[in-house]
């Protein structure tokens, strides 16, 4: 079936759409190309009063999905409204999955997210959802070694814990050592499941630390006690900025340090502060306020462009990362990989563009 | 006819444009769920006759519904869909399949190539003569102020032509001929686009002139007929409603000098005097793109067409308070208007004094 959709026979009979935009009319769950996912069922991991809730969905992806490596991540996106498409990059919590099996993705309703919170508090089984293919460099070896530490901070235990689940799943012989770091036992993500690991002794330790509440914080003197040698261990690191920096240097350069982070909103300062880096040229300047467009030409590029006034797209870039300012409107968006109009967009502190 | 010289003063043009940013901010303000379902709804609706059209061809006796559902289709996808997609109408969805940057339309001429000679050109430049190549689109006589040559004595058989061969005209627009002919562009800039509309071509021919027809067996040569008939009507509709746009008697056209450092306030003043609409129902309205809004299309082309109608009623209430003019008519009446101009216009001149000296290219506009 799958051999008929993407034939060339049938894309040149759907020219100029392609056949995805004719399938998705009929059953949003046929596809050729496209991935998309309905949401099966949505499990509330943890639920603290007063913080915000942490929830585990199941996706039953279209069969284009190609399945994914431990430690993957999904670009997820979702209708808000049933209007507005916002995508952002989830981790997989699953064990490694084949070619259109189900997949979970586990993440916290961040309340100024306006898609983890759609997903968590508002999105109801039978939803659909977009994907993308799994991304990412963050996995698993071909060969396992026989020691491996999987280290972790916050909702960076997703792509950990499918690493885990997967080499539980292959009954791998080794010794794995599962050390994550929490805010209290309340916000234990996995709890149960951790602790029938720890209890089954195939060769697993699991770690579950508290700073907060006075367990001992990362250093080489505790790590070395805890897996002696570690400087030599396969070593997987997920968690926020500032906890990936601490595992960096601890390991100090070892060439065994694998690490995935996500970044914390960054709050935009006033228009002219920070730098405007044009990644596609190599160039980075002083951020001085004005359009990307024109900051630009300043520094020497010559960006494609048309009316200068934000009407007729000639001009629409992506920005990587950063908040820009539409100085027509006055509206700030900080939303990553967004194609903006760079003439009518000015940098509102640091700020990435592909141009 | 470059008789609209501004009849405001400099800080009635600033007021009047911040009335029709207000407008513009209260609709992007507004954008929503109701927005995303119509143009979904008008893709399903599309969608819906293409397949039908495509299938009924089996029949041979329900070749002219097939025929009429076909060029639904394709009328529907160019306008509603294709230009008013392209325009980043919907761009704000995050659709893919919504997207400006995306879309591609059943039409021969590419959209990246559409993009840059309609939203920019066209739509920065609107009506400025010797900028805006939509005027008389390089081969009319379509302004007093293009100078008479022997050559514009065709004009009623070259709007003919243009009409029939609509998309193709589209296509070739991107080229600008004429100004290779007047030597101001060179062949060797043509190379990338040429390969681009060969590609695209090649694509709709393949589709609309061999395998449908094809898998049609027995029937191959009454579907070639069918798709071409549906390619004609579209061809003949399109080009109605985009002449009506910018060509009927009284709508102005600007010199570039007197467009040089525009305010946002003159922008809009000369998208509003240079642009006409068409009176009509619901149902003309989406069949026409709502290109039928030509006046609100100008002045807001990125805004979802949809809202044209509700816009249509701020901007005649600013019109009438600035006592600016609004042109607009029923279709019979634009079409009407602008054939006499076809026609008048490839006559000379008939005082002297307006004979300006033939200094360019007869075909540049």
């Amino acid at each position: 079936m799958q051999r008929i959709l993407r034939s060339r026979a049938l894309a040149a009979l759907t020219s100029p759409h392609g056949v995805d935009r004719y399938l998705e009319l009929v059953n949003p769950m046929w596809a050729a190309a496209e991935v998309r996912a309905r949401i099966v069922s949505i499990h509330r991991e943890v639920d603290v009063p007063g913080h915000p809730p942490v929830a585990t969905l199941t996706l039953q992806p279209t069969s284009t999905w190609r399945g994914h490596r431990a430690g993957q991540h999904v670009q997820l996106g979702v209708e808000i409204d049933g209007a507005r498409r916002a995508t952002r990059v989830f981790s997989i919590s699953s064990p490694e999955s084949g070619p259109g099996d189900r997949l979970t993705i586990t993440l916290r309703a961040n309340p100024r997210g306006v898609v983890s919170r759609f997903l968590v508090e508002r999105a109801r089984p039978g939803t659909m959802v977009h994907l993308s293919q799994a991304e990412g460099e963050f996995v698993l070896p071909d060969h396992v070694p026989e020691r491996l530490l999987l280290l972790s901070g916050g909702s960076g235990i997703t792509p950990v814990m499918s690493m885990l689940r997967t080499l539980h799943r292959r009954t791998h012989r080794g010794r794995i050592t599962f050390l994550h770091y929490a805010q209290s036992p309340d916000h234990q993500i996995f709890a149960a499941e951790l602790d029938e690991i720890r209890h089954s002794g195939h060769g697993t330790e699991v770690h579950l630390l508290h700073p907060e509440l006075g367990d001992p914080n990362l250093s080489p003197a505790y790590l070395d006690r805890l897996v002696p040698g570690y400087r030599d261990v396969l070593t997987y690191a997920c968690g926020p900025a500032p906890m990936i920096d601490a595992v960096r240097a601890v390991y100090d350069g070892s060439d065994v340090l694998r690490v995935e982070y996500f970044q914390p909103p960054r709050t935009s300062g006033t228009s002219a502060e920070g730098d405007v880096a044009f990644v596609r040229s190599g160039v980075e300047v002083a951020n001085t306020g004005a359009t990307l467009l024109e900051q630009a030409e300043r520094a020497g590029l010559t960006p494609e462009f048309g009316c200068r006034m934000g009407i007729c797209l000639s001009c629409t870039a992506v920005k990587r990362d950063g908040t820009v300012r539409n100085v027509l409107t006055g509206e700030e968006s900080s939303l990553p990989d967004e194609e903006i109009r760079v003439c009518v967009n000015a940098p509102v502190g640091d700020c990435v563009v592909d141009l | 006819m470059k008789t609209n010289k501004t009849t405001l003063t400099p800080e009635q043009l600033e007021a009047f444009g911040e009335e029709l940013d207000a407008v513009r901010r209260r609709i992007l303000d507004d954008l929503g769920e109701a927005d995303a379902t119509y143009i979904r709804n008008v893709v399903k609706a599309q969608r819906a006759f293409e397949v039908a059209g495509r299938a009924m061809f089996y029949l041979p006796p329900a070749w002219p519904l097939a025929v009429a559902a076909l060029s639904v289709s394709k009328i529907l996808d160019n306008m509603e869909i294709g230009h008013n997609v392209m325009h980043g109408q919907y761009d704000w969805m995050g659709d893919p399949g919504l997207s400006s940057r995306m879309y591609e339309w059943d039409n021969v001429c590419p959209s990246e190539q559409w993009k840059y000679s309609h939203n920019y050109i066209h739509h920065t430049y609107t009506n400025i003569l010797g900028k805006d190549r939509d005027v008389g689109y390089g081969i009319l006589r379509m302004d007093e102020d293009q100078p008479w040559h022997p050559y514009y004595l065709g004009n009623p058989l070259y709007a003919f032509l243009l009409m029939v061969f609509f998309e193709w005209g589209v296509a070739m627009h991107d080229l600008e001929v004429e100004n290779i002919v007047a030597g101001r562009r060179k062949m060797s800039e043509n190379k990338a686009l040429h390969a681009g509309i060969m590609r695209k071509v090649r694509r709709q021919a393949l589709k609309d002139y061999v395998l449908f027809p094809a898998l049609t067996g027995p029937l191959f040569p009454l579907t070639l007929a069918g798709n071409a008939t549906a390619n004609l009507v579209r061809n003949i509709w399109a080009f109605n409603i985009i002449f009506c746009g910018h060509f009927p008697a009284g709508v102005a056209t600007f010199s570039q000098e007197e467009c040089e450092d525009e305010t946002r306030g003159q922008w809009y003043y000369r998208q509003l005097l240079g642009s006409a609409n068409i009176t009509g129902g619901r149902l003309f309205h989406v069949m026409s793109g709502n290109l039928s809004h030509q006046i609100e299309h100008h002045l807001f082309p990125d805004l979802p067409a949809r809202r044209y109608p509700e816009i249509a009623e701020d901007v005649r209430d600013i019109c009438e308070r600035y006592g600016l003019p609004y042109h607009t008519g029923p279709l019979r009446k634009q079409l009407g208007s602008v054939a006499r101009k076809i026609v008048r216009l490839a006559l000379p001149p008939r005082s002297p004094r307006a004979e300006a000296p033939v200094v360019a290219d007869p075909v540049a506009a």
